[in-house]
């Protein structure tokens, strides 16, 4: 994402101080931190994640009485640190919704520009199934593959791209119906380039943008998505530490009160959904005018 | 107008028949549905039965004949837990959903509405920006951690709500509101922005230049236009809100279909995910196809486009 920002920046030199100025700098400085600290995580983490010593079980955190500076912010049901999980949470978050999105993306805008370019029978059979697709609510449909499939990082990230990349596909054959129909194309079609040639370089770089910014925005539900996955059981299998198994995990805790287990893994997960909300409805509107609607 | 039912008919009966081809070849393209069919341990004699009896050691497309026309007489097969058809479990839970479902949506109308008026009204106001904030974290809270979050202060710090069941008009408020949460922030972006298209409207302004209270004319010219797409959202939401209950159904132990759902997956009882999956998409499918009916209804532009 940083890389399209330096983009806009530089085609717009007289602009750039005011663009500047509204420049998202709380969304990004969350988001790079949270990369910063999933990519450091062998090294910031305290303890191992995902082993325990069973005679430090449910210890609140350090400020609270019974807490020791070992534990910064306590332990969970098997004596597990709950800020190494947290920090290891970040990277499964990162790289499953990173990844998903990224799937997802790719195959939503192939078929997209297929469907809207080509049309007739093919543009029937891909929106027929995008819509039917999306008929189901993503978080069941979802849970659905997710247990067929069984548990398991690979998984969720295959589940994911299945269940979102319809959001691409219609967005993205939308606008390639307005855009088969400028000028510039019909001038390739009369210059002999071939369908292929046509999507791939005269329609697909026009909508990269709306493809970025439909990511950004995605990546909030996907990651809120892997939590419930993994929090239902068929994400993330234990005793990786993921976010949504953590709260999970925590329901163990909860009703003797101890909210270090529910509240903090929450927390995580809301910053980087936040940022990344954040941070998506300020590209919708600098990247993509067309999509403010959406 | 025969005609355009007719055809989007026809739509959502591609869409029914995809959704269902879909989830068929899911579970034929994952592995083996007998292992799927049996329960869990069972021994490789077992496994064979149940692939005879279900007849999974035939064609695919002589399977794929089976699965629908057992879909089409509302034939789901049976739970291995319960031991009773799906369809009367499924049928049994519905209501606990329905009324989760509609507390929900009356708290989402409550909070979504009024601040989304509030916002279109001092549109850029400190109102407005709040109300942009407010929507951004119903979308950026999970609805789960909600509820766990609930369930700490109310249950567990000040014991004013139980944790979890049914039965009480007091269980259905966390879950409810746990539900409702995410809602709300839709429901409030479309009253803004709807209320924000009405209120440049001529007749609006007509309103105002006869010289009508401001109050008059934002509740009783703008307001009735301004929530007809809110309710129309508001109406497929309700089915949409029955179908992804299944994360706070299972934090609050709520006996809905998301909890029926849930149990499928913990059990390993695969006739109730299927199940479950397959009415749910069903069911937003009838609403589209209802939606786009009455709006065809309503407004002839819509009948005549493709």
């Amino acid at each position: 994402m940083n890389a399209s920002t330096a983009v806009v920046l530089a085609e717009a030199p007289r602009r750039a101080s005011r663009r500047l100025a509204s420049f998202p700098m709380v969304p990004v400085a969350i988001i790079a931190f949270i990369v910063f600290v999933a990519l450091g995580a062998n090294v910031l983490a305290p303890h191992n994640p995902e082993v325990g010593s069973l005679g430090m079980r449910f210890k609140p955190p350090a400020w609270q009485a019974g807490g020791t500076a070992q534990y910064l912010l306590g332990t969970d049901h098997l004596g597990r640190d709950v800020l190494s999980r947290l920090i290891f949470g970040a990277r499964v978050s990162l790289v499953v919704g990173f990844t998903a999105v990224i799937v997802a993306g790719l195959l939503g805008v192939a078929l997209g520009i297929l469907a809207g370019y080509l049309g007739g029978w093919v543009d029937e059979v891909i929106m027929r199934l995008t819509d039917s697709w999306l008929a189901l609510p993503a978080l069941t449909f979802a849970i659905f593959l997710a247990a067929v499939m069984g548990p398991s990082e690979m998984n969720i990230i295959i589940v994911l791209a299945a269940v979102y990349w319809t959001r691409y596909a219609r967005v993205i054959r939308g606008e390639v119906l307005s855009l088969k129909e400028r000028e510039f194309v019909r001038l390739a079609i009369i210059a002999g380039c071939s369908r292929l040639t046509i999507m791939r370089r005269h329609i697909l770089p026009n909508v990269i943008n709306s493809a970025v910014v439909l990511a950004t925005l995605m990546l909030g539900v996907v990651i809120v998505t892997e939590a419930a996955l993994s929090f239902l059981g068929v994400g993330v299998p234990p005793p990786k530490p993921a976010w949504g198994l953590m709260l999970a995990d925590g329901k163990r805790g909860l009703m003797a009160g101890y909210w270090w287990l529910t509240v903090l893994p929450g927390l995580c997960i809301m910053l980087l959904v936040l940022a990344a909300n954040l941070l998506g409805d300020w590209l919708r509107v600098k990247l993509d005018p067309q999509l403010r609607q959406l | 107008m025969k005609k355009f039912i007719l055809r989007r008919l026809g739509y959502a009966l591609v869409s029914l028949t995809l959704l269902s081809g879909t989830i068929f070849v899911f579970v034929r393209l994952t592995g083996d549905p007998a292992l799927l069919l049996v329960e869990p341990g069972a021994s490789k004699a077992d496994v064979d039965a149940v692939r005879e009896r279900f007849g999974l050691d035939r064609p695919l497309i002589v399977q794929y004949g089976k699965f629908m026309s057992g879909l089409v007489r509302g034939d789901f097969g049976q739970s291995f837990y319960y031991r009773t058809p799906v369809l009367e479990l499924y049928l049994s839970r519905l209501p606990n959903s329905l009324l989760l479902a509609a507390v929900a949506m009356s708290f989402s109308l409550l909070i979504g509405i009024p601040t989304g008026i509030l916002a279109a009204v001092r549109v850029n106001s400190w109102w407005d920006r709040a109300g942009r904030i407010f929507a951004l974290l119903g979308l950026s809270l999970p609805s789960f951690w909600i509820g766990l979050v609930l369930i700490l202060f109310f249950s567990v710090y000040l014991g004013w709500l139980p944790s979890s069941g049914s039965g009480t008009a007091f269980h259905v408020l966390m879950p409810a509101f746990a539900l409702g949460w995410y809602f709300a922030a839709s429901h409030m972006r479309l009253t803004r922005s709807s209320m924000l298209d009405v209120l440049g409207a001529e007749y609006v302004k007509l309103a105002r230049l006869k010289g009508l209270p401001e109050r008059r004319v934002i509740v009783k010219h703008a307001l009735k236009n301004a929530l007809i797409p809110v309710l129309t959202l508001a109406g497929i939401n309700l089915v949409i809100m029955i179908n992804v209950a299944v994360v706070v159904e299972t934090v609050f132990a709520w006996p809905g279909i998301g909890r029926l759902l849930f149990e499928g997956i913990s059990f390993r009882d695969f006739p109730i995910v299927q199940a479950t999956v397959l009415l749910g998409g069903s069911m937003i499918v009838f609403v589209n196809l209802l939606v786009d009916v009455l709006y065809g209804v309503i407004d002839p532009r819509i009948r005549y486009e493709r």
